[in-house]
């Protein structure tokens, strides 16, 4: 670990720095900003998940617990600036989200981390239940059915910058968002970082080098903690009310989906699957009713054949670009590519008809076509494509596969594999 | 001197002491009332039949299950069902027959966890590993010890079993603990690996304390100061090797035919 | 017995099966369409061999793969698992509530007890559940194929050895976890409502009543049930808060002070939070549950 190594590190987060600054240039628009805030939000708050998951081996179910207590806090804080009771700069507000995070993260963690695994994750459900079922009971904090709404100018304008437009919103959540990732990788690099990746291998051979499982699960569950209510205070700023469901239990899966969708064995795992995540949620929802179809269908897709989710499919082909073999592969991927199109085209055109067939109407819209879902001409070609498109698809594996066989020996030999 | 310092003298010269320690898991006991004393500095191998309850032995002292009655003391400190990460922080530290190790991390990143308790930095998330030079000098020092100098940087879950059994050692003496409990640490080795494993473990146990389980009766007679003798639950005899090479009730147990 | 459909698989194959309440749906929604077009008593048969079906299909083809990438993955499949038969629910049948009532022939009142009227159709699922209860218990303890299951559980290699075929025997296990699963959704569908989201406010209840219970315990199961139940239909029927508890002893609190909200919460209120607080207390304490056999 030379010094030199240091300096990359610093460039290249300088770099992202710039990225986040030029993003608005490249993406204008209302919907636009609003889905990069929205992404820069789900980032901070899939990667505080992933310190649980991918790093420690904590499965949680309810991490949007602490996600929701920051936002609500944050609310009321902002209230209380809106009501000159107290003062405290927006700009730090995610600062107060974080800390409220950390504190029900050492005390709900003390109490949780007593065991991993199954029923770590099991009290975690329980827990997350627990607070959900609160929020309806305590109104003052939670403010019952409608939530907690709040002004984000509340803090009047200082240098220009009263929080009103979005994009001061979006660079403020970039910022954040930066400094969270920043944080998060720090934490990776310190012994409680690795030694939490000991925890989750062998936490037996962990007790024997000295390190108490416990507590070291205990530790990063507080600091996740951290970095889940700075997420959810950025929530608050960002929509301005916060309810139940923001610590709900859709939301705990909606970060359990996120992270591992991305692959929770990489530090950066996270960041991709928060992105399209949210890329999803908002731009498909757009287009078809039947988008949490597909969204549990590609969860449960990865699950099955990349469990290490997009990250590893990523770094699966490491080797194969060292070794200046990708262009091997190619042709077969390509082709795998088109009849995997043509599937996936049949398949949707079916989902599509299936959900419109519930509806009224029968002419409907496919693709931007005007289709007659109520003729059988339409259903013929909708499954015949998708039965098409399978067969040809598996089809085209075999080449995949077979492009695999080939350079496989070729990587080994070169010493990568 | 009086009888009482001389006691102490001796008191202070026993590394590890078990007092009737007994064990039973339901209505099994494993073991029936083991009592050994381990001087400081002493190379100590427990030998026994299959089932005789060596690795269960260790498992009471390293903390992993907890006794049904008696006592263990570590330096005249009763660390009786403590708490593994406990035990090891005393000073006490165990390999494992089945190679438990870290497999999703370095051969580098497997020593340097191990010596990090006990350089001081805990459960520290303000240090960066990387930059920590104590932990980086120790930790080439081992890992140069176990001559894996030109493998630091592979994954330990790839490593071939004897590279294996090698790191499990060195994440064992990392932990800078004085007393080590090396359990079968020649399993499954050929005998120009179970040479160079003697060697080994040889050079890393110098000037600590060693108890060690194994099956390899050369290693025993090579390596050992004293050997005891497990059978059943109990200790049946206790000795220099060559003591229980003439001892007849070993033979008869154990030994039986003379094999190596 | 949505419970002890639960324990079996759990204890069974070690999967905590998050998709269980949606089989439970799926009996429901199965048994609606089938007894519109054949009558609830046949429906009663074949809706839960459906799904069992059903179940046996997503153990070959899902949790088969899934399992050699470790309990985490297992549990997430399930997780995806439920969120995607909820949707194809919802593609199926809709949104809203369907009309799935209890049939004509049970739809009468037993007795009352206290002011409470205790339907006949009660008594039937009541009927019906320790019936099955008992079928399973005897099935598992006295028949063949009862001991080849259970010996499968903790030494699949040996039993696999002496030829019998070990993953159908997993596969059946699941089915028929599900079957049981889908036969509660045949009972009680119609009795709750029947909609998209019954499996998600049934399932988490599910879940408190197996972990509570001990994962591994049928008896602990049936001992949770009931303690859970009791303890919802009471807490909701009770109106103390800790309001009049104080009052009782003297203390009054003024309305305005900022700790009403928090004394004036009537038991009632708290009665959603209970069975969870119950939970979460168990697993910290004793994870194995009352009778409970695993601890993960």
């Amino acid at each position: 670990m030379t010094p030199v190594f240091h300096k990359t590190r610093l460039i290249f987060w300088s770099v992202v720095a710039i990225f986040f600054v030029m993003l608005p240039f490249g993406f204008s628009g209302g919907f636009a900003l609003s889905m990069l805030s929205q992404m820069g939000i789900a980032i901070i708050f899939a990667l505080s998940y992933n310190m649980l998951l991918g790093q420690t081996g904590l499965l949680s179910f309810g991490h949007a617990v602490y996600f929701g207590l920051g936002a609500f806090m944050t609310a009321h804080v902002i209230n209380w600036v809106g009501e000159d009771r107290i003062w405290w700069p927006i700009t730090f507000m995610p600062l107060v989200g974080g800390l409220t995070g950390m504190l029900f993260g050492l005390v709900l963690g003390f109490v949780t981390t007593r065991r991993a695994g199954t029923p770590f994750a099991m009290i975690s459900l329980g827990i997350a239940e627990m607070v959900a079922a609160s929020a309806l009971m305590f109104t003052t904090f939670f403010g019952g059915e409608g939530g907690i709404a709040t002004d984000r100018t509340a803090g009047g304008t200082m240098f220009g910058i009263s929080y009103g437009p979005q994009i001061q919103v979006f660079y403020l959540i970039a910022g954040w968002c930066l400094v969270g990732m920043i944080g998060m990788f720090a934490v990776t690099q310190t012994p409680l970082g690795r030694m939490a990746n000991a925890v989750r291998d062998n936490p037996e051979r962990a007790k024997f080098v000295g390190y108490n499982p416990t507590r070291v699960r205990w530790l990063m569950m507080t600091l996740a903690g951290f970095f889940a209510g700075m997420a959810g205070a950025l929530a608050t700023i960002n929509y301005e009310i916060v309810t139940a469901e923001t610590l709900g239990l859709v939301a705990s899966g909606n970060v359990v989906l996120m992270a591992f969708i991305g692959g929770i064995g990489h530090f950066w795992g996270p960041i991709v699957g928060a992105v399209f995540v949210t890329w999803l949620q908002s731009a498909l929802s757009t287009y078809t009713q039947a988008w949490l179809l597909y969204f549990g269908l590609l969860f449960l897709i990865i699950i099955l054949f990349s469990p290490g989710g997009m990250a590893n499919l990523v770094t699966l082909h490491k080797p194969a670009w060292h070794a200046r073999l990708m262009k091997r592969l190619l042709p077969s991927y390509a082709l795998a590519a088109a009849t995997g199109a043509l599937m996936l085209t049949g398949f949707v055109a079916v989902i599509e008809l299936l959900y419109s067939h519930g509806g009224s109407g029968d002419m409907v819209s496919l693709f931007g076509l005007r289709v007659d879902a109520g003729s059988a001409v339409t259903w013929v070609a909708a499954v015949g494509l998708f039965v098409v498109g399978i067969v040809l698809f598996r089809w085209a594996l075999k080449y995949v596969r077979r492009a695999w066989e080939e350079i496989t020996p070729q990587l080994q030999s070169s010493g990568v594999v | 001197m009086s009888a009482a310092t001389t006691n102490a003298a001796e008191k202070a010269l026993v590394s590890l002491s078990l007092k009737d320690v007994h064990k039973s898991f339901g209505r099994t006991e494993i073991i029936n009332g083991v009592s050994l004393d381990i001087a400081d500095g002493e190379r100590h191998a427990v030998i026994g039949p299959n089932g005789a309850g060596k690795s269960t032995l260790f498992n009471l002292v390293s903390g992993r299950f907890p006794v049904s009655s008696g006592r263990i003391e570590l330096r005249g400190e009763d660390i009786t069902n403590l708490e593994p990460h406990v035990i090891n922080r005393k000073g006490l530290s165990r390999s494992f027959q089945i190679t438990n190790i870290f497999p999703r991390m370095t051969v580098y990143e497997n020593v340097r966890c191990a010596v990090l308790w006990s350089l001081g930095y805990k459960y520290s998330f303000w240090h960066r590993v990387g930059g920590l030079r104590d932990a980086a000098q120790r930790t080439e020092e081992i890992v140069e010890l176990i001559g894996m100098q030109e493998r630091r940087e592979r994954l330990a879950g790839v490593l071939t079993y004897a590279e294996q059994r090698a790191l499990e050692i060195g994440v064992t003496i990392a932990t800078g603990a004085d007393v080590i409990l090396l359990d079968e640490p020649t399993a499954g080795m050929s005998h120009s690996e179970t040479d160079e494993a003697v060697e080994l473990i040889r050079k890393v146990t110098a000037g600590k304390t060693l108890i060690m389980v194994e099956h390899d009766m050369g290693v025993v007679f090579n390596l050992a100061d004293r050997i005891s003798v497990l059978v059943y639950g109990e200790v049946i005899a206790t000795g220099t090797p060559a003591q229980i090479r003439g001892n007849k009730a070993v033979q008869e147990a154990y030994l039986g035919t003379e094999q190596d | 017995m949505l419970s002890s459909g639960l324990t079996l698989i759990f204890s069974m194959m070690g999967v905590l099966n998050f998709a269980h309440a949606s089989f439970y749906m799926l009996g429901a929604y199965f048994a609606y369409q089938t007894g519109a077009y054949i009558g609830f008593w046949p429906a009663l048969f074949i809706a839960p061999i459906l799904v069992g079906i059903l179940g046996a299909v997503t153990e070959r083809y899902g949790l088969r793969t899934v399992h050699k990438f470790g309990h985490v993955a297992e549990l997430l499949f399930t997780f995806g698992l439920a969120y995607v038969i909820e949707e194809v629910v919802h593609l199926v049948w809709g949104r809203a509530p369907v009309d799935y009532r209890v049939p004509e022939s049970l739809d009468f009142t037993l007795f009352t007890l206290f002011t409470t009227q205790y339907p006949a159709y009660r008594a039937f699922m009541m009927l019906i559940s320790v019936g099955m209860l008992i079928s399973l218990f005897l099935l598992l303890t006295r028949t063949r194929v009862g001991m080849v299951v259970q010996a499968s559980l903790t030494h699949p290699d040996m039993v696999e050895a002496l030829g019998h075929n070990v993953p159908r025997v997993f596969m059946m296990v699941f089915a028929g976890g599900c079957a049981l699963a889908g036969l509660a959704g045949v009972l009680g569908g119609n009795m709750f409502i029947t909609e998209p989201g019954m499996a998600f406010a049934v399932g988490s209840i599910v879940f408190v009543v197996v972990v509570f219970g001990g994962m591994g315990s049928l008896a602990g199961a049936f001992v949770a049930s009931l303690i859970i139940g009791t303890l919802q239909t009471f807490s909701v029927a009770l109106d103390f808060s800790m309001l009049g508890v104080l009052g009782a002893i003297g203390i009054s609190v003024s309305e305005d002070s900022n700790w009403y909200g928090l004394w004036s919460i009537t038991i009632s209120q708290t009665a959603p939070v209970l069975p969870y607080l119950l939970m979460v207390l168990m697993l910290i304490v004793r994870p194995r549950g009352l009778m409970g056999t695993r601890e993960s």
